[in-house]
């Protein structure tokens, strides 16, 4: 698996925080087209069709086996 | 004066079925349909010395403006059919696009970003000049009959030819052909008649196509707007065509009144709120469309063969329905020529469904996903179409994911089993498989395009840079300019000036690549060759000629399953 699963983030807790605050005052739809373009802006950064495909399959699976 | 190709007419004529003393024949090829797919493979066998007889159940050409992009390729075909200077005079040509979210510009793309190609990336025009100019052209062909009024209502197949009613209106005749070309339309009575369908599917979306006569300011360019403020959540596309007329497409969406909608009372307002009230224009055709993306599971079933829409069907984003059909006519009409000849084998045919299926699904998948870029199907397939809308006109990498239409291009036959595969190192796009593409050359100091020097039969495309060739290469060429098949020779001079080596072979074209454009295009050096088809699809290449390697691939190219 080419997908880095492993812990990488370099500072965990102030990501998650700005993830959050990402969000704050934004209606439902404002947070979800947010979302949406945090999601495109990553992945052109990361490129590589294969790991993207890897991402979304196990987001999906973690979705489904919930 | 302009013919006015759409209110033209055509006689009935009674054929030599119709006559009782005319002891029966089996024709060749029936071509059903004088569409531009219909016309295209039957200009394209006459030209190659085959017999062909045209039957079409009506007597006039396109009512309406339909297909009105017509792509590069098609019109390096229509220069083979003869007919291509007329439709790239009278075309609109263009190469940009715009694409607006609400009323700011998103982007814009050019679509034939370099020079040195004969033919632009698309001309605008309407279908009736298309089949008004290939229907010209196919009466000046004396092996090619068209009948009118002769509409097919029965199939039969045989084991050496097939039978089809044709109704006139002077009686049923039985027509018989060796093969049959199927070119009739998305609705095919011949598919029908053979208890045969097209799968796929279909888009609940309604569209409005005006086309409106006005003097208008827009630049001949496609403008694609999302979400547009004078036709709020929906699409508009702006088009420009000849003759002062603009064809403009609106998405209705699904619960529109398909009848209602097409009523002047509605038409108007909607082309008004676009251009403003101060422009008069004049309506010329309306029409409501709803669209699939389908196609046959088999475009062979025996001796008939499934072209254009009659086999696949598309959504218009992309410009891939009428562009497709005209190479899958361009694909079929040399096989069928030489199976029919003898030098080629029956199997020849297979690779025809089999190379146009690969290209249908090509072109259904694009399609598709333009629509679902353009109409999405859900919530979610919605926010992520309009975020890429939002970060696109701040953001570049946005741009390549915006897609209102992903506009024709051949597709490349790279897993064709009528390629050799590549034995020496080459880069770029010319692999076996893919359309040979143009380059500027200068033949007897004139200035001229390496694709028109090529031909329809099997062509050599050979490149050096020495003025002489040496006695051991012209043997070469001499041996596969003199085989079975005998191999067409392009020898395209990549050195400085000018070749001298025209009297070792009668008959080869010499071309002088003048701005360097071929070398680089088909990444030649000094002695490399192109196995060329006559479709013009690259079927093999070498870095140096080896006239076995060549014979093999030359066999392989006909069909014959020489294994590798």
């Amino acid at each position: 698996m080419a997908l880095n699963t492993t812990p990488h983030l370099t500072r965990p807790d102030d990501f998650y925080e700005f993830l959050i605050e990402m969000h704050r005052d934004l209606d439902e739809a404002q947070s979800q087209s947010a979302n949406a373009q945090l999601i495109l802006l990553l992945a052109n950064h990361i490129g590589d069709f294969n790991i993207l495909c890897e991402a979304m399959t196990l987001a999906r699976e973690s979705v489904l086996k919930q | 004066m302009n013919t006015d190709y759409q209110t033209m007419e055509f006689e009935f004529q009674r054929c030599s079925e119709q006559n009782a003393y005319t002891p029966a024949t089996t024709h060749p090829v029936i071509v059903v349909g004088a569409g531009p797919v219909g016309l295209s493979a039957a200009i394209d066998l006459a030209q190659q010395g085959t017999q062909v007889v045209l039957v079409d159940d009506d007597c006039t050409l396109s009512t309406g403006s339909r297909a009105i992009c017509f792509a590069k390729r098609s019109l390096d075909i229509f220069d083979r059919l003869g007919c291509g200077e007329r439709m790239a005079e009278k075309g609109v040509s263009w190469n940009v696009g715009k694409v607006f979210l609400k009323d700011e510009l998103v982007y814009s793309f050019d679509l034939l970003p370099e020079s040195g190609h004969h033919r632009p990336a698309f001309i605008n025009l309407q279908q009736y000049y298309v089949e008004g100019f290939l229907l010209e052209r196919a009466r000046q062909l004396p092996n090619l009959e068209i009948r009118w009024k002769s509409k097919v209502i029965g199939v039969q197949q045989e084991s050496e030819r097939v039978t089809l009613t044709v109704e006139t209106p002077e009686g049923n005749y039985a027509l018989h052909g060796q093969y049959v070309v199927a070119a009739d339309g998305a609705r095919s009575p011949v598919r029908r008649l053979m208890g045969l369908d097209s799968k796929g599917r279909t888009f609940k979306d309604r569209f409005l196509i005006a086309d409106v006569k006005m003097q208008a300011e827009f630049p001949v360019e496609r403008w694609f707007w999302f979400d547009p403020p004078f036709h709020p959540n929906q699409s508009v596309l702006l088009h420009s065509q000849p003759d002062n007329v603009w064809r403009i497409d609106f998405q209705l969406g699904w619960d529109a009144d398909p009848e209602l909608e097409k009523t002047p009372e509605r038409v108007i307002p909607r082309v008004k709120a676009l251009l403003g009230n101060d422009t008069e224009f004049e309506l010329q055709w309306v029409s409501v469309y709803t669209f699939s993306c389908l196609r046959m599971d088999k475009f062979r079933h025996g001796r008939v063969l499934f072209a254009g829409d009659a086999a696949h069907g598309v959504s218009p984003f992309g410009a891939r329905g009428a562009n497709s059909g005209i190479q899958d006519a361009e694909n079929l009409a040399w096989k069928l020529a030489l199976v029919l000849k003898g030098k080629a084998p029956d199997a020849l045919l297979d690779s025809y469904a089999e190379e146009r299926e690969y290209a249908a699904d090509e072109n259904i998948r694009n399609s598709t996903r333009s629509t679902d870029f353009i109409t999405p199907k859900s919530t979610v397939s919605r926010l992520f179409r309009d975020a890429v809308l939002q970060l696109a006109s701040r953001h570049s990498f946005a741009r390549q994911l915006v897609n209102s239409g992903r506009l024709s291009v051949p597709a490349v036959l790279c897993d064709s089993t009528l390629n050799t595969p590549d034995r020496d190192g080459f880069s770029g796009r010319m692999m076996p498989g893919a359309a040979a593409v143009d380059a500027p050359v200068t033949a007897d100091s004139h200035p001229a395009w390496l694709l028109s020097t090529l031909g329809q039969t099997f062509t050599g495309l050979f490149f050096h840079s020495s003025p002489e060739l040496d006695a051991r290469t012209v043997m070469a060429l001499c041996a596969l300019q003199q085989g079975n098949p005998a191999l067409k020779l392009v020898l395209v001079h990549i050195g400085g000036g000018t070749a001298s080596c025209c009297n070792d072979l009668p008959g080869a074209i010499f071309v002088f690549d003048h701005e360097g454009l071929a070398m680089q295009r088909y990444d030649a050096r000094d002695g490399s060759f192109y196995l060329l088809r006559p479709d013009q699809h690259v079927s093999a290449r070498w870095r140096e000629i080896e006239v076995p390697a060549v014979q093999a691939a030359l066999q392989r190219a006909l069909g014959k399953g020489v294994s590798v």
